[in-house]
C-alpha cells in the first residue's frame, strides 16, 4: 500500500486540459519534489489533490481511501494540508488568528494550544509578531506564517506550492531549512518548486512535470545530475 | 437650543436602531459578497414574529427576544442552506455572484406578498405594552424610552457579534472565509456551512432589530422596504462589512433625520441623506469608518 497514490488523472479548466494521464506515488515519511516551469500544471495538481478541483478521469488514494471527489474540507480532515502558492494569508487577521484558523479541522482543533507552541519553537519570529496583522509582515515572514498555518492543521502530508517564490536568496535558505526540519520531525512533504537545486537537495525523490505530464522521475540525486535537467532547468 | 439637543439625542437613539437593522446586511455582504435584497423582508418577518409572540403571550416586548432571535437564526440558516446555496454552488467560481442577488430579490417579493396574503394590508401595533409612548424626562428634555432600550440593544448586539467574530472558532472561520474563500477551504473550513451561519446570524440580528421596533413602530407587510433603502445607505456610509460602521452609519442617518427638520422642510432631509450617500460613494467608497472590514 502506499500513502498517496495519484492514478492516471486528467484535469481540465473548462474545456482546456491541463493535466494528462498523470500518476505519482508518495510513501509515508518521504520528501518528494515536483519541479517544472511556469504553467506546467504544478499548482493545478496540488489543487486537485486538495479537492479544490476534481479530475475528469483517474483516481487519487490517500491511505487507501479514494479522495478524488471529496471536498477540500474533507481532505484536510484526512490529513492532506496545502500551503498554497502566494501564501494566501488572511491579510486583515492577526498572525495568531491566522495560525489558529489553520487548526480549524476537527482533528487538529483540540490540540491547537500545544501545536501553536511547537510552531513558535520552530518559527520563533512568529511569536514576536503574533498580534500584528498578516498584511503588515515582510514576504519572508508571510511565508513563515503560511507554513506555520499549514502545520497547525497537523498534516500527515504537507504540500508546499513554491514556498520560495519572490523571496531573497538568504530567506530561501531559511525556508528550505524549515522544510527540512518539518520533514525530520516525521511529516511527509510534497514540495512543488521552480528552485530545482534547493528542492531536489532536500528531497528523497523528484518528478519533473512538463506540459501537464510527468516527463521524468527518480531519486533526487539522479535528477540533479541528469543532463536534461541541467540544460532545461539549471541553465548549465 | 435644548430642543436641538433633545432631537439629537432621540436621533442618535433611533439611528442606532437603524444601524441594528443594517447589521445583518453588512455581515452577510462581508461574508457572502452578496447584497441581500431580502434583508428588509427578514426584518418584517421578525416584526410579525415579535408581534405575535408578544400579543399571544402578553409578555414584556423584550422577552420576545428569547423566541424571535433563535427562530430568525434558524430561518436565515435554512433560507441560505435550501434556497441560496444551490445557486451559489452553480456559480461558485464567481466572486460576486449576480444570480444570487436575483434570488434574494425573489425572496423579498415572496416574503412580502406571502405576508400580505396571510395577514392582510392592515397596519398593526402593540397597543398596550409597557414601553409604548414612554418618555424619560431629563430637565426639560423628553427622551423616548423604547428608543433608549433599542439603543442599548443595538450596542450590545453589535458588541456581541464583534466578540463572536473575534474570539470564537466559528467567528474566525467566518472572517477567514470573508477574506479568502479558497484559502479558507484549505484550512478545512466548509464554506457553505460558514455562509449558513453568517446568514443565520445576520437574520437573527434583523430579528433583534424587529423586537426593538415593535413597541413603537407600525407593522405591515411592506415595512421592510423603508429599512432596506436606509440599510443600503448605512452600509455604504459605515463601510461594507464593518460591524461598528453599521451602527455609526445608522446614527448619522438618525441625526440628520432628527436635526435637519429644525432648519428646513422635512422633505429636504432625504435629499441630504442621499447627497451624503453619493458624496461618500465618490470620495471614500470604502465607507467612513475603518478599513475594508474591521473584523
Ligand atoms: N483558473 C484557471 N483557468 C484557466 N486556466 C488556468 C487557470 N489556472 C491555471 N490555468 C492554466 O493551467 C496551466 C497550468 O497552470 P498551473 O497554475 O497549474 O501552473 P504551474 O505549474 O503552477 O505554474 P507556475 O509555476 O507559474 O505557478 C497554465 O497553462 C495556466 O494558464
Ligand atoms: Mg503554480
Amino acid at each position: 500500500m502506499s500513502f498517496l497514490e495519484v492514478k492516471n488523472i486528467d484535469v481540465y479548466y473548462g474545456d482546456v486540459q491541463v493535466i494528462f494521464d498523470l500518476s505519482l506515488e508518495i510513501a509515508e515519511g518521504e520528501v518528494v519534489s515536483i519541479i517544472g516551469g511556469n504553467g506546467a500544471g504544478k499548482s493545478t495538481l496540488l489543487k486537485t489533490i486538495s479537492g479544490l478541483m476534481h479530475p475528469a478521469k483517474g483516481e487519487i488514494f490517500f491511505e487507501d481511501t479514494a479522495i478524488q471527489t471529496a471536498p477540500p474540507e474533507k481532505i484536510v480532515e484526512c490529513g492532506i494540508v496545502q500551503v498554497p502558492e502566494g501564501r494566501r494569508l488572511f491579510t486583515l487577521m492577526s498572525v495568531k488568528d491566522n495560525l489558529i484558523v489553520g487548526a480549524y479541522n476537527s482533528r487538529a482543533d483540540q490540540y491547537a494550544n500545544t501545536t501553536i507552541e511547537d510552531v513558535y519553537t520552530l518559527l520563533p519570529r512568529l511569536q514576536e509578531r503574533e498580534s500584528q496583522l498578516a498584511m503588515t509582515l515582510s514576504g519572508g515572514e508571510q511565508q513563515m506564517v503560511a507554513i506555520g498555518r499549514g502545520l497547525m492543521a497537523k498534516p500527515k502530508l504537507l504540500m508546499l506550492d513554491e514556498p520560495s517564490l519572490g523571496l531573497a536568496p538568504i530567506l530561501i535558505k531559511d525556508i528550505f531549512q524549515t522544510v527540512r526540519k518539518i520533514a525530520d520531525q516525521g511529516t511527509t512533504v510534497l514540495l512543488v518548486e521552480q528552485d530545482v537545486i534547493h528542492s531536489l537537495r532536500l528531497s528523497d525523490r523528484g518528478y519533473v512535470l512538463e506540459h501537464g505530464r510527468i516527463a521524468m522521475e527518480g531519486p533526487a540525486k539522479d535528477l540533479l545530475n541528469d543532463p536534461h535537467i541541467k540544460t532545461a532547468y539549471l541553465g548549465l | 437650543m435644548i430642543y436641538i439637543l433633545e432631537d439629537a439625542i432621540n436621533g442618535v437613539l433611533m439611528g442606532s436602531i437603524y444601524g441594528l437593522t443594517a447589521l445583518g446586511l453588512t455581515l452577510i455582504f462581508g461574508v457572502l459578497k452578496v447584497i441581500n435584497f431580502a434583508h428588509g423582508s427578514l426584518l418584517m418577518v421578525g416584526m410579525y414574529a415579535a408581534y405575535w409572540a408578544i400579543i399571544l403571550t402578553g409578555v414584556h416586548p423584550y422577552v420576545a427576544l428569547i423566541i424571535v432571535a433563535p427562530v430568525m437564526y434558524l430561518f436565515g440558516y435554512y433560507l441560505q442552506d435550501i434556497v441560496i446555496k444551490p445557486i451559489f454552488k452553480a456559480e461558485k467560481d464567481v466572486r460576486e455572484p449576480i444570480t444570487v442577488i436575483i434570488v434574494t430579490t425573489g425572496v423579498w417579493y415572496i416574503l412580502d406578498n406571502l405576508t400580505l396574503l396571510i395577514f392582510g394590508p392592515t397596519y398593526r401595533n402593540i397597543q398596550d405594552n409597557p414601553l409604548k409612548g414612554k418618555m424619560l424626562e431629563i430637565g426639560e428634555m423628553f427622551i423616548s424610552v423604547p428608543k433608549l432600550w433599542g439603543f442599548v440593544t443595538a450596542v450590545v448586539t453589535a458588541a456581541a457579534v464583534y466578540w463572536f467574530l473575534q474570539k470564537t472558532r466559528m467567528g474566525r472561520a467566518i472572517r477567514a472565509t470573508s477574506l479568502d474563500r479558497e484559502a479558507a477551504s484549505l484550512m478545512g473550513i466548509n464554506q457553505f456551512k460558514v455562509y449558513n451561519v453568517a446568514f443565520g446570524i445576520g437574520t437573527a440580528t434583523a430579528g433583534i432589530a424587529a423586537v426593538t421596533l415593535v413597541p413603537f413602530y407600525n407593522i405591515f407587510p411592506s415595512v421592510g422596504v423603508l429599512f432596506d433603502i436606509k440599510g443600503f445607505i448605512i452600509v455604504v456610509l459605515g463601510g461594507l462589512g464593518s460591524i461598528g460602521g453599521a451602527i455609526l452609519g445608522g446614527i448619522i442617518i438618525g441625526l440628520i433625520e432628527s436635526i435637519a427638520p429644525q432648519f428646513m422642510t422635512a422633505t429636504w432631509t432625504e435629499a441630504i441623506v442621499y447627497g451624503l450617500f453619493l458624496v461618500v460613494l465618490f470620495v471614500k467608497p470604502s465607507g467612513l469608518f475603518g478599513v475594508k472590514y474591521d473584523w
